[in-house]
């Protein structure tokens, strides 16, 4: 178990992040509250606005016995979870040497990608998997869609996380439920159990 | 009881807490969410502005009646309303009146970086800067009760990272105070030259009252730690110094960051060796503490621009801690924000962009996104209204140039509420020749969904007249020849309307109206409409590339239009010179 031990006076950080519209900000929302539950001081911090419109968004999630800051270095998250491969890449030089690296195995072109401007890298996930030790890979988007609907890959994530953290006994599911409308229940529910399994 | 909240949820609830009874706003990030809480609490009559100046006059009139009144805004929105804030500084409240400014260092979403500490100087105005959600709760209730106890308007300065960054809090009850009495008392509350000279003095006497009281003041604070290393600091900053230095260093919190506090900067750097003012954007209490005399570090080694993190006071207090990371040597594309897929916004921007000899005077929006490829048509951007008025201008200088472009001037409808109608008007008035387009997606779209005067709905969800923006153009001069209503979805309508008024030489309004096409009843309507594309027909000449749109990509070798996305606005079948794109469903 790659996070083993991770419960210590120290603060500890987690880094989402992904592309507008994914559900980052909701999936952090249910993390920290989950976190809170669990007797933890935390503080999260999220950029929105122009990120919207389908840009790339980060949450930043820091929690301990007291949290003064809200921000996360360089360097220094202990677990990066990414809802996109190119993602995954780009805030890489936030997780600690020895944190946990979740990739959704998943590309979303970028509108310079897509006018054939810039290019999509090849073999992203072969890189990442040689460079990091502790990296878990997730097709959350294939298992969400097979599930139903894609838009629950978050929950995939949520899931995995929950796991690697070692934060399980808790009432996840009742969090999820609290958070989102009751016919999205089903699917949410059932997306989180698959990412706990998969981790 | 406890809660996890953004900054603004938490301003929102002090609040109502502190009984505050009228609230108003205009729309901003990061600030938005406060008035959209606002609205949660029956018991606090909110409403969303036309603009900020008309805002901070409705909370101020409501002040003066005798009701705790607050009013909130994104930084640039203090531009806004300066007029009325600083003549209020002078007439003094009734009911407290708190007015929070809320800055974005680091210009997450706004056009510049300005500092408004500066504000409260400048208009004499008390300022209050909280450092997490908890003190944006307690402040803004203390901040009621200041203006009150000190006849003076309240700033509530706060950052997009306590905006948006979630902590815990601790709730209390509401207190109900009422709408105190209100007795006529012209010399206060009318700024004629005559009172307001006798205004001014008082307004003095006051300031240096609270100068006196910020030396006590609980919301300063000195946290003694290690003597060796002092730091004053406020907002974000304090916590991002705590979270580098822990104990190992003194703090002098400021919390009142107007007036500042003169004896206790005095008697906190009298006891530690070396002192750090950290503070983001401007020297602002660099420049207070040096004008004491009293020797401090600050931005000659912190940056003026852009946020601060603990990262960037590590490099600077503690040099010698190194950090690794993991660094992949990879290239990898940029991700901008984009138009939608299926945004009505789109249509106008493509027409606009096949005129080779057209100026594009835009504004801020979602339609701000017109100026990156492949759409990039947009030559300047300045503030809100000046899509109109810039272009008048540019227009005029064009003309004696004898250079015969055209000149476009663009707004949203949330903008022209805002600020465009008299510019509008500025432009019949003196004669202009441009053309101007309105883009009507029937809400504020940019900062995420609000209603406006044309929605025919109000802040908190109530049935109200729609004003017709049509009506509006009609109204101010703009005769009915050369006003044009379209549906940017359709190109040919929309090329047809931007063609006449290329050639018109009188003012030329088009409102192009199509609802953006995130709004829930729009994504529900449109849900089952798609276009798709006829492999067998479709020769990848990537002619639908052209129009931006985020949904379409060529992958693998052909081109393709991703389904969950696409919402069937067709334009990129109106745009395939080969029929290869397809529409379905009804
Ligand atoms: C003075 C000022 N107030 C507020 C803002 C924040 N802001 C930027 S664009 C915008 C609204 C745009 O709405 P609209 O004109 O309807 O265009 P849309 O985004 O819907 O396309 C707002 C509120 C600002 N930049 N300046």
């Amino acid at each position: 178990m790659p996070l083993k031990g991770w419960v210590s006076e120290m603060t500890k950080s987690l880094i989402l992040v992904g592309v507008g519209g994914q559900g980052t900000i909701l999936t952090s929302k249910i993390l920290a509250e989950g976190l809170l539950k669990l007797g933890f001081d935390v503080k999260m911090s999220e950029i929105h606005g122009m990120a919207q419109r389908g840009g790339s968004v980060n949450t930043q999630i820091r929690f301990g016995k007291k949290v003064h800051s809200p921000m996360i270095s360089m360097g220094e998250a202990n677990l990066l979870v990414a809802f996109e491969k190119v993602e995954a890449i780009r805030y890489l030089d936030y997780l600690k040497p020895g944190g946990t690296l979740i990739v959704n195995d998943h590309e979303i072109y970028s509108l310079p990608v897509l006018a054939g401007k810039e290019k999509y890298p090849e073999k992203a996930i072969e890189k990442l998997e040689k460079l990091v030790e502790n990296i878990v890979i997730i097709k959350a988007a294939d298992i969400a869609k097979d599930l139903g609907n894609i838009r629950a890959q978050n929950m995939v994530l949520l899931g995995a996380a929950v796991k690697l953290l070692e934060i399980l006994d808790l009432d996840w599911v009742d969090l999820i439920k609290d958070n989102l409308p009751q016919k999205f229940h089903e699917i949410n529910i059932n997306a989180f159990n698959a990412g706990v399994k998969q981790a | 009881m406890k809660k996890i909240m953004t900054g603004n949820e938490a301003i929102a609830r002090g609040a109502y807490e502190a009984g505050c009874k009228v609230a108003a706003a205009y729309p901003g990030t990061p600030s938005t969410e406060i008035l959209e809480n606002i609205a949660n609490y029956k018991e606090i009559y909110s409403q969303w502005s036309v603009n900020e100046k008309v805002a901070l006059e409705v909370a101020g009139g409501a002040s003066i009646a005798g009701a705790r009144a607050l009013c909130a805004m994104k930084h640039v929105g203090l531009n806004v309303a300066a007029d009325p804030l600083f003549t209020l500084a002078y007439t003094g409240v009734n009911g407290g009146l708190v007015v929070v400014t809320a800055d974005d260092p680091g210009l997450h979403s706004s056009q510049n970086e300005q500092d408004n500490r500066y504000y409260a100087i400048h208009a004499k105005a008390a300022m209050i800067e909280p450092s997490d959600s908890q003190e944006c709760l307690d402040f803004a209730k203390y901040a009621f009760t200041l203006s009150e106890e000190y006849d003076i308007p309240v700033l509530l300065r706060v950052t997009t990272r306590i905006c948006h960054s979630k902590s815990l809090v601790n709730m209390g009850s509401r207190q109900d105070v009422g709408v105190k009495e209100y007795k006529k008392y012209a010399a206060k509350y009318c700024m004629i030259p005559a009172f307001a000279k006798r205004r001014h003095p008082v307004v003095e006497q006051k300031l240096k009252k609270l100068r006196e009281y910020s030396n006590k003041i609980p919301l300063n604070r000195i946290e003694w730690g290690d003597k060796k290393v002092g730091i004053i600091t406020s907002g974000i900053s304090y916590q991002h110094a705590r979270e580098v230095m822990g104990d190992n260093a003194s703090y002098l919190k400021i919390g009142l960051s107007f007036p500042l506090p003169e004896k206790l900067i005095r008697e906190f750097a009298s006891g530690v060796e070396k002192l750090y003012v950290i503070e983001e954007s401007e020297p602002y209490m660099e420049t207070f503490v040096k004008s004491l005399g009293i020797k401090c570090i600050g931005k000659d080694v912190f940056p003026i621009c852009g946020e601060l993190n603990p990262e960037i006071l590590e490099k600077v207090l503690r040099p010698e801690t190194s950090r690794n990371t993991y660094t992949l040597d990879m290239e990898i594309p940029s991700r901008p924000p984009v138009l939608c897929a299926g945004c009505p916004h789109r249509g106008m921007f493509y027409t606009l962009k096949k005129y080779k000899d057209v100026i594009v005077t835009g504004d801020i929006g979602c339609y701000s996104l017109s100026i990156m490829p492949p759409l990039d048509v947009t030559h300047t951007l300045i503030c809100m209204g000046a899509g109109i008025s810039a272009g008048i201008g540019f227009e005029k200088a064009l003309t004696l140039a004898h250079n015969g472009k055209k000149v476009f001037g663009c707004m949203g409808d949330s903008t022209f509420f805002h600020s465009g109608i008299t510019s509008l008007i500025d432009a019949v008035y003196n004669k202009s020749e441009m053309a101007v387009i309105i883009l009507d997606n029937r809400i504020t779209a940019m900062t995420g969904h609000q209603q406006n005067p044309g929605t025919g709905k109000t802040l908190s969800g109530d049935i109200s007249p729609v004003i017709d923006i049509e009506q509006i153009v009609r109204a101010v001069g703009v005769k009915g020849e050369n006003i044009r209503v379209v549906d940017p979805y359709d190109l040919t309508e929309t090329q047809e309307a931007v063609e006449k008024a290329y050639e018109a030489v009188e003012p030329f309004v088009i409102i192009a109206k199509r609802p953006c096409a995130l709004i829930k009843e729009v994504q529900k309507m449109r849900a089952t409409l798609k276009c798709t594309i006829n492999q067998n027909k479709c020769t990848s000449c990537k002619m639908c590339l052209k129009i931006g749109c985020p949904a379409i990509a060529f992958k693998d070798d052909v081109m393709v239009i991703d389904q969950a996305s696409c919402n069937g606005c067709t334009l990129c079948m109106q745009v395939c010179r080969f029929d290869a794109i397809e529409r379905l469903g009804e």
